[in-house]
């Protein structure tokens, strides 16, 4: 399946020599490439061929935000590689964003109108925030059409959608219960939209870059698991590849906020850490250039980038049962959050942990 | 966070708050910078006619201003090169289809162009500068070490997974990045840009009425007679005299929003027997107008003892100023000379404006005193960062109900909680952005978005920027209309079971 028009890649084939018209240096450029190499896990050889697909007239990408917070859009402001002015102003055209769009009012939803209509088949969609569907969806409007009927016409015409953050992913706060707007996700919404989705809360925005760029080298989009999530960034276990899983497996956990194993960096297990049924790359690219994630500053993944977490996975602070019989290992991936839907209904009491360690039983 | 720990009694440790002092500090510099560079200057800038300066000339502009030293000739030609081949490119991306050109624009092509290039330089300044609260919260946005009762994240010298020497350092470096380009760029630059929109001085005032909680504990955490920003109302543009603040006056209407209250919707309910029972009985959409006669709004309508407020930096730095605060008087004052205008002018577009700089800049000046407080804290051996007592839910009363107030960047956020049986039964959030753009209350009042709008100049019906520049220059966060609604009480912490 070809996500591109053939126009598209023979005006990028066209331009090689053009890159230095986008206003940015061959080095910065060359330097973007390698770091998109990295995060895809390519060999720095892949640079040259991902710096092919970006050159030439930049790609259309449109920004939506519906039942949102801006997380995502702030962390779209925080991408390192590339920078987001690289990313706003040289590699895409961000023709539509309500946030950072100069324009307002009528003449900001032309901007949007006019990609629809000229470039039908021929941009990318970002949505933030998750779409309400109860009552013809009313509960969220902007220039007096509903979320839902602005999805369909924007993600339905796009070379693909995708759905940032864990509201446009799978509903996400809104649609925790009760829901009360009838909040769902990108793809529940717009059924027939091709949808990648990029959950966290927020999204990790160089997973953004890297999808899309995945796209632009290979002409395909990433695998995904079945719940829509590239491989790339959603293939592993947070407890996979934490950085204290040594100690996991050593069998040494903090038990209070503070104490010696906690000062010690000793795994977050007991404290209710979410990391054995969560997937996602958090402990490889962390967040802010690299600067920490949440179990390095001491803190349980809370697992916000799995469907429905605010229901499944909260309370935040109880630690995930063990199944009798089953050991965690054995579980995580096969039932995912089925051990935190588990604890709500009651198989384990608060503290039980404490008695049995995964270690012991194992 | 606040409004848990005041309903269970609980005083964070030191360590925590002043960690918590730090994360809201580093917020306050990156986002108001955000704000003006991203958000607000486009109001104000034409970045169209910043192809028109001479590089030169703009280089000379900025050395005047400042010693920043990013203001060469090259420099400026290199920006305007690169904003040259954009336009030419032919795709706009975020400047598409904007009012450039329009004869509200008065700023010479070089200030600008020089505006231009701070934007940018912004852009990478703010991701840069925040990691301080990603150090302290494992990420930003959506900080994950608030626990109640503290932090999560460890401190101890002699740990490599806790905050240590190097952390300290860390942010000390960080610190000084950001207080230099505030110092060197955004102050300049405000100082510069002002002289040419002075009459925004006269629009855009607003109900006249501000509150500020207060933020920013300077001893105990539970002390808010000592705070660093202090909490205070100021009421009908009179300096002279700061009130205080009773939670209990805070009450809000539904009369003009989406909800309905049982007892009618022309009461005014605290939030501590709020609720949040959404109505739409707006049109059918596609729609083109609302009918604001009836109800209009998805914000419900927060009012202080009856009376519309503004909340915000203006708020806090018009509080600080009336309360004595020494550095907030100093900077305001200077501001005020340098512009040639006395403090009525604050009470405007403009003074929101300057009130989010000094802000910025007092703040920023701020921040390394609070990573001093923290090391010193550590020095002296105190570990702690978190008060664990009340942690089990099996601790709680029976029955607790309290409220936290925080300042957000925006101005005032305040959470009040009801608990029983240790779980939430009720649960409200009066927020910065219904206290500044809440709709009319009952006795027909009107928020502070709304009367700030009445008077101001329109040029052109069709391109209505100025209406941009006093909305605007609230910051406003309509996003937060969206409501999480719990009408039962408990149904939110229930568990779907698969």
């Amino acid at each position: 399946m070809k996500f591109v028009s053939d126009d598209f890649l023979q005006e990028a084939s066209e331009s090689m020599e053009s890159l230095g018209d986008k206003g940015i240096s061959r080095r910065a450029f060359m330097k973007f490439c390698t770091g998109m190499a990295a995060l895809l896990a390519l060999p720095a050889s892949f640079a040259p061929k991902i710096a092919e697909a970006i050159r030439g007239k930049k790609p259309y990408l449109v920004w939506l935000e519906f039942q949102d917070c801006a997380g995502d859009t702030e962390a779209l402001l925080r991408t390192t590689a590339p920078a987001v002015g690289d990313i706003v102003l040289d590699v895409f055209a961000v023709e539509y964003h309500e946030t950072i769009m100069a324009a307002s009012g009528k003449q900001a939803e032309k901007s949007l109108m006019d990609i629809v209509k000229n470039n039908k088949g021929n941009y990318f969609v970002v949505v933030e925030g998750s779409i309400p569907l109860k009552d013809d969806g009313i509960y969220c409007c902007i220039g007096g059409r509903t979320a839902v009927d602005i999805a369909r016409e924007v993600c339905g015409n796009a070379i693909a959608t995708i759905a940032v953050g864990t509201c446009a992913t799978y509903g996400g706060i809104p649609a925790a219960l009760p829901n009360p707007t009838g909040a769902v996700g990108v793809k529940e919404a717009v059924p027939n939209a091709t949808v990648i989705n990029l959950p966290g809360c927020p999204v990790n925005a160089e997973n953004i870059t890297a999808t899309v760029v995945h796209y632009l080298t290979f002409g395909t989009l990433p695998n995904t698991d079945k719940l829509g999530r590239p491989y790339f960034a959603f293939g592993k276990r947070i407890h996979d590849n934490c950085e204290r899983r040594a100690h996991f497996d050593a069998g040494q956990f903090a038990r209070q906020w503070g104490d010696e194993g906690h000062r010690q960096g000793w795994c977050l297990y007991e404290m209710g850490c979410k990391g054995p049924e969560t997937f996602h790359n958090c402990p490889t690219v962390k967040y802010n250039a690299g600067t920490s994630w949440p179990v390095q500053a001491g803190h349980g993944c809370i697992g916000c980038s799995e469907p429905h977490f605010w229901d499944t996975m909260s309370p935040f602070y109880r630690r995930l049962p063990k199944v009798p019989g089953v050991s965690i290992e054995s579980t995580a991936d096969k039932v995912g959050a089925g051990l935190a839907a588990a604890t709500a209904a009651g198989l384990v009491i608060h503290g039980i942990g404490r008695a049995i360690s995964p270690k012991k039983e194992e | 966070m606040r409004a848990v720990e005041d309903a269970l009694g609980i005083t964070i440790p030191d360590n925590a708050r002043i960690i918590r002092n730090l994360i809201s500090g580093i917020q306050y510099v990156q986002d108001h910078v955000i704000h003006f560079y991203h958000l607000h200057a486009l109001d104000w800038v034409d970045i169209v006619s910043a192809l028109k300066a001479d590089p030169a000339k703009t280089s000379a502009l900025a050395q005047s201003i400042s010693d920043w030293s990013k203001s060469s000739t090259d420099y400026f030609k290199g920006i305007q090169d690169k904003l040259k081949t954009f336009v030419e490119n032919g795709q706009l991306g975020p400047f598409s289809n904007a009012y450039w050109g329009h004869p509200a624009y008065k700023l010479p092509a070089e200030a600008n162009l020089m505006a231009v290039a701070h934007y940018l330089e912004a852009l990478d300044w703010q991701r840069d500068v925040i990691r301080i609260q990603a150090l302290l919260g494992a990420k930003n946005p959506h900080a994950q070490t608030y626990i109640v009762g503290g932090m999560s994240i460890p401190v101890d010298p002699n740990s490599q997974n806790a905050l240590n020497a190097g952390s300290i350092a860390f942010m000390h470096g960080l610190a000084k990045k950001a207080h230099e380009f505030v110092e060197k760029v955004y102050i300049p630059d405000v100082l510069a840009v002002a002289p040419f929109y002075l009459d925004w001085a006269g629009h855009g005032a607003g109900v006249g009425n501000f509150l500020s909680y207060g933020e920013f504990p300077n001893d105990n955490a539970s002390n808010t007679e000592n705070l660093w920003l202090p909490r205070g109302i100021i009421l009908n543009k009179d300096l002279s005299k700061i009130h205080p603040v009773d939670h209990t006056k805070v009450t809000e209407y539904v009369t003009h929003s989406w909800y309905e209250y049982s007892g009618g919707d022309n009461a005014a309910k605290h939030p501590w027997v709020g609720e949040t029972n959404y109505k739409y009985t707006g049109p059918k959409p596609p729609y083109e107008y609302l009918n604001t006669d009836e109800k209009y709004s998805w914000l419900k309508a927060p009012r202080y003892d009856d009376k519309a407020m503004e909340v915000g930096p203006l708020s806090r730095m018009l509080v600080a100023y009336g309360s004595g605060h020494k550095r907030v008087q100093e900077v305001v004052n200077l501001v005020l000379k340098t512009l040639g205008v006395g403090p009525a002018a604050l009470f405007s577009t403009l003074g929101r404006i300057a009130a989010r700089a000094v802000e910025t800049l007092v703040t920023a000046e701020q921040i390394p005193v609070w990573i001093d407080q923290l090391a010193a804290n550590i020095k002296k051996g105190d570990l702690k960062i978190h008060a664990g007592e009340k942690w089990d839910p099996s601790e709680w009363p029976k029955e607790a109900k309290g409220y936290g107030m925080h300042e957000a960047p925006r101005g005032s956020l305040g959470h009040w909680v009801n608990i029983r049986n240790g779980k939430i039964a009720n649960y409200q959030c009066v927020v910065p952005g219904t206290w500044n753009g809440s709709p009319r209350d009952a006795n027909n009042q009107r928020g502070p978005y709304e009367e700030a709008l009445i008077g101001t100049p329109v040029a052109n019906i069709e391109q209505p920027v100025e209406i941009l520049r006093t909305i605007h220059s609230f910051d406003p966060c309509m996003a937060c209309a969206v409501h999480v609604v719990d009408p039962d009480g408990n149904e939110v912490v229930k568990i779907k079971v698969k």
